[in-house]
């Protein structure tokens, strides 16, 4: 089986300052990583390289053998998918934010989709056509998420989605992920939490810009 | 057409009226009167320059004449665009490419439908006003979206997350700032009439034509300035917002 992701050589240094520093690292098919570190680590940028929102100033990754710079944007974002931190839904209701990935793949809205998928974060039916603006932090973080997983990615890029959510609210998340990737997805969870970092099956831990190998 | 002569002296006598502007300016310490001045000098100046030059052009009646006005009349429209776009990068020919072509096709239709007929003395006029609009429309609709662009970053950068291409992440940014650019043309077409009686109807009572007459003239403007601002802020806004991204579909 090929790797998901390899890594050689990887920096990221914009306008000179160094935040990663020639990352190796080979990510196997079917990986469940908890990823942590300091604030300031690096630990998003690395993330967000494997996201492709940004582009190492140096270094090659590659996406299942392929470099990642040859791989159509759109396309390869819709496999690896990525969750930030504090997200921002957008437009009026939660609709607005379920149906868009309908719409980006040209496909009408599957309502019994979004119910179930609503449902699968212990949302009710009834907050599909909530306003985004009356929704607690924590139910937008769920709302975000689904919205990631609506089409089921290849990879899933977590940065501290969990970050804020009551301890129910994060085990019925955790299931969630888990049941995803025991269905075949790839997972790289970046966070702070104790719980979160000592369940880890693979642990890697980022420091000043580069990975800590114990 | 003796009511249409402003005598030199009415002019300098008119000049009180900029006088009480900076006097206001000045008492109110609102800091305009440099900006006021030197706006009254290049009106006087550049109208004055353009109305020999216009005399020239209506007396000669050449074509090529007539084009290199209109090509000069939508140069300076763009470079003023261009002024508002704030550092999206080619604004300019992107600007030249809105406002010519929404000047070039309104006209072409106005001439084609016999409401204008290919003179200098209809043809400049009418584009320095289907530009200048077009012009006003655009400038909007640029500071719009790098308004948006600045404000819904993170939003933005979500939607490309999710594997939008870029049109898909930016289409109700590019919507918005249409519509920005387009409002103050829909405004005044609801106002027309009931707010203000626009220069080119008051010029044509000014000049002794019966008001039904001038309202059919001020109807035509008002439904070219429609379609040359929709045409220009939708060429401008679906050019521009690709701007926004680097080569590698991120925003920059």
């Amino acid at each position: 089986m090929t790797n998901v992701f390899e890594l050689s050589r990887v920096s990221y240094a914009p306008g000179g300052q160094a935040i990663l520093k020639g990352i190796d690292l080979t990510v196997p098919a079917n990986a469940l990583w908890t990823i942590t570190g300091p604030s300031g680590s690096g630990k998003s940028t690395l993330l967000r390289l494997l996201a492709t929102l940004l582009t190492p100033t140096s270094g090659t990754i590659t996406y299942n053998g392929q470099p990642q710079a040859a791989i159509e944007k759109p396309a390869y974002r819709k496999e690896v998918s990525y969750c930030f931190q504090q997200p921002s839904l957008f437009g009026e209701t939660v609709q607005d934010n379920l149906a868009f990935p309908f719409a980006i793949r040209n496909q009408p809205f599957d309502r019994d989709r979004a119910l179930a998928a609503l449902d699968s974060v212990a949302l009710a039916p009834s907050q599909l056509d909530a306003k985004v603006t009356a929704l607690s932090g924590g139910e937008k973080q769920r709302v975000a998420l689904i919205r990631n997983l609506l089409f089921p990615p290849k990879v899933l890029l977590l940065d501290e989605v969990t970050t804020g959510l009551d301890a129910d609210t994060k085990a019925l998340v955790h299931r969630l992920i888990l049941r995803q990737h025991d269905a075949g997805l790839t997972v790289l969870s970046v966070t702070h939490d104790e719980t979160e970092i000592a369940a880890a099956g693979k642990l890697v831990t980022i420091r000043g810009g580069e990975v800590q190998h114990d | 057409m003796t009511n249409l002569i402003v005598s030199p002296t009415a002019l300098a006598f008119a000049v009180v009226l900029v006088l009480i502007a900076l006097g206001i300016n000045l008492h109110e310490k609102i800091g305009l009167e440099k900006d006021m001045v030197i706006g009254v000098v290049r009106a006087v100046v550049q109208l004055t320059v353009v109305g020999y030059v216009l005399t020239y052009i209506i007396k000669v009646d050449r074509l090529w004449l007539t084009g290199l006005m209109v090509a000069i009349i939508l140069f300076n429209a763009a470079l003023n665009a261009n002024k508002r776009a704030a550092g999206i990068p080619h604004a300019f020919p992107i600007s030249l490419l809105a406002i010519g072509t929404a000047t070039i096709l309104t006209l072409a239709l106005l001439v084609g439908a016999g409401a204008l007929r290919f003179t200098p003395s209809q043809i400049v006029p009418v584009s320095g006003m289907i530009a200048s609009n077009s012009m006003v429309a655009i400038g909007l609709a640029y500071r719009s979206m790098n308004t948006q662009f600045r404000d819904q970053r993170q939003a933005v950068l979500e939607r490309l997350a999710l594997g939008a291409d870029l049109k898909q992440a930016s289409r109700a940014i590019v919507r918005e700032a249409i519509r920005t650019g387009m409002a103050p043309t829909i405004d005044s077409a609801k106002t027309v009439g009931i707010v203000s009686l626009p220069g080119m109807m008051s010029g044509l009572i000014f000049a002794g034509v019966d008001p039904t007459k001038a309202i059919m003239y001020q109807i035509m403007v008002t439904f070219m300035l429609l379609a040359a601002t929709s045409i220009g802020s939708v060429i401008a806004c679906y050019l521009a917002y690709p701007r926004f991204y680097n080569a590698d579909e991120q925003l920059r």
